[in-house]
């Protein structure tokens, strides 16, 4: 009897496919579950109707609005909070006095969650655009100042002295020595406040809007569109995500020197050993 | 000798560091002439790195003063080079921007010649990350010399390195100072590295200088000459026998020294003068030129 053979696959694809299985398994069973009606719809729409949502959506150029919008959102905060805490951070990072007068008035209000300025957020701006912009710039500034402040004061004192042993002015020991050197906290400091600037964005938007995706979801429930919902919460996964590889990309790219972040010559496969 | 403007020389007057109410260096008074190799030697903590740093201009005397070349030093020594153990490099930037570190103008070729005369010109431009130890500290040395210090001070520079790489860079660092004729300051924990390169060996204890011993062996020097072993052991005995453990026998200086060849003579200080007070109370009986230690002549 000739032994059934499964396919055979290459190892390393195997192991890059073993992950997707459960995923795929569940995603089956969802279907198959929806659409015998033991998840009601209303519930958990199957998966197929969320995809199907999701192009009419498309096709309609609703989602485009909204996700420009949305889109448009974080990113104006994320640069107004993130410039200010990196302008902050170097200020006080770099001069003693100015993290004196205004580094504990900082640390008192980083404890605010931004979130619940909401109610006084909304009766300042109302709930045009400044209330979102305002609050996704206050969640960015902290982690942003707080690593860029870091970053500065972690420096090897020891590389600032031979700066000054090798004859250079402050101004040079700050581009050539303090900047480099905190900028791995720094780009850290961005990679965190962009995953903040989407909380609050979700949030901001399905309290106070008339557009975005976190206005898509809120309008769908009204109207019991599960779908669309499940498609938002989807969307502001994937947003989420090509947000982080961005930063990502950008450590890559500012920091090749770090060999953390070093191109492993993999072109050149290791030689093997001498036999 | 190829000497366009002579080494820097150094004056140090009733130089006093104080830590914290503690004493590091307690009056220390000592003339090098421009051009010399001196080497310091001591016991961990005895203030040699502070005494470097007092030179370098980056910490300031509680007492007393340094003069270079005759004039007071208030600020930052721009005379002087430090190369510190740690070769203290900017990983951010490649091989030759560090040496070219704060320079203006067209000092690129320069410092390929520079990292040419080191070995590592190929490496220019490679990030630090990729370098070894060694040549992380040839980087260090390239980035001392691209400016023609007049003065180098140099921080147990190789203290990091293994055993090959350290005479390779001792001889580096020997030719380097034949060919420039700057004055040169090395810290280190090897007996027989200062006797290999200095030409004046001075023993810091207790914030003083306890021994002021001449250096007048042929160069290239070799190790197991018998003078080079001679000299060797009797500077190990004089830190060994430091802080009051000095059970064990001892010879003065003078016994020992006088075996070694003077030959360019040119040290400004009388053979093994004692600059502290212990060298009388020291009994001399053993044998000189013991193979005592010599070879292992790392202190810790
Ligand atoms: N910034 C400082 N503040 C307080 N004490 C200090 C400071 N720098 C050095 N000391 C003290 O001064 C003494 C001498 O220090 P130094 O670094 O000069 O020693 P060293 O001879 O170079 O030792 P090693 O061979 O271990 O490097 C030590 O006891 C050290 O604790
Ligand atoms: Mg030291």
């Amino acid at each position: 009897m000739a032994r059934f053979q499964p396919f055979q696959l290459n190892p390393r694809l195997k192991r890059s496919l073993i992950p997707w299985l459960v995923p795929l398994l569940l995603l089956v069973l969802w279907q198959l579950l929806a659409s015998r009606g033991v998840i009601p719809t209303r519930i958990l729409p199957a998966p197929s109707a969320i995809a199907l949502a999701a192009i009419n959506m498309g096709r309609s150029g609703e989602l485009w609005g909204h996700l420009s919008i949305s889109a448009g959102r974080a990113g104006v905060g994320f640069l107004i909070g993130a410039s200010l805490g990196l302008l902050f951070g170097l200020i006080n990072g770099l001069m003693p006095r100015a993290e004196l007068l205004l580094d504990s008035s900082f640390q008192m209000l980083r404890n605010i969650p931004p979130l619940a300025m909401i109610p006084l957020v909304i009766l300042w701006f109302g709930i045009g655009e400044e209330a979102r912009v305002f609050l996704v710039s206050v969640g960015v500034f902290f982690p942003v100042y707080l690593n860029t402040f870091h970053g500065i004061r972690s420096i090897d004192p020891g590389l600032i002295e031979m700066g000054k042993v090798y004859g250079l002015s402050p101004w040079q020991i700050v581009t050539n020595i303090v900047l480099p050197g905190a900028t791995p906290s720094i780009l850290v400091g961005v990679r965190f406040s962009l995953g903040i600037a989407w909380i609050i964005l979700i949030v901001g938007e399905q309290i106070a809007a008339n557009s975005g995706i976190g206005y898509m979801a809120m309008n769908a429930r009204e109207f019991m569109q599960t779908d669309i919902i499940v498609f938002s919460i989807i969307l502001y996964a994937l947003l989420g995500k090509l947000s982080d590889s961005m930063a990502r990309g950008l450590e890559h790219r500012l920091l090749p020197w770090h060999p953390n972040f070093q191109r492993t010559a993999k072109a050149v496969p290791s030689k093997p050993a001498i036999s | 000798m190829s000497t366009t403007t002579p080494g820097t020389s150094l004056q140090l007057v009733e130089l006093t560091k104080t830590y914290a109410g503690r004493p590091v260096l307690s009056a220390i008074d000592l003339a090098v002439d421009g051009g010399h190799f001196v080497a310091i030697v001591g016991r961990s903590g005895c203030g040699k790195s502070t005494l470097l740093r007092l030179l370098s201009g980056l910490e300031a005397p509680c007492d007393g003063g340094v003069l270079v070349n005759g004039e007071p030093l208030r600020s930052v020594n721009l005379h002087a080079r430090i190369m510190f153990q740690d070769g203290r490099l900017l990983p951010w930037k490649s091989v030759l921007d560090n040496v070219g570190l704060g320079l203006r103008g067209d000092w690129r070729s320069r410092g390929l010649e520079v990292l040419r005369h080191v070995g590592l010109h190929e490496r220019a431009g490679d990030w630090i990350a990729r370098l070894s130890g060694g040549q992380r500290q040839r980087v260090a040395l390239a980035k001392a010399l691209i400016t023609q210090p007049r003065l180098m001070l140099l921080d147990e520079p190789l203290g990091a390195l293994d055993a090959l790489t350290r005479i390779e860079m001792q001889q580096l660092i020997e030719n380097l100072w034949l060919e420039e004729g700057f004055t040169s300051i090395l810290v280190t924990h090897d007996v027989e590295e200062a006797v290999t390169l200095a030409d004046r060996i001075l023993v810091l204890e207790e914030g003083r200088i306890a021994r002021d011993f001449r250096n007048d062996l042929q160069r290239p020097r070799r190790r197991g000459d018998p003078g080079f072993s001679q000299l060797t052991a009797e500077i190990l005995d004089t830190i060994l026998t430091q802080g009051g453990q000095g059970s064990a026998p001892q010879k003065t200086a003078d016994h020992a020294t006088e075996a070694v060849t003077p030959e360019h003579g040119h040290s400004p200080r009388p053979t093994g003068q004692p600059a502290g007070a212990r060298g009388s109370e020291r009994s001399d009986s053993p044998p000189i030129g013991e193979p005592s230690g010599a070879l292992t002549a790392q202190l810790q």
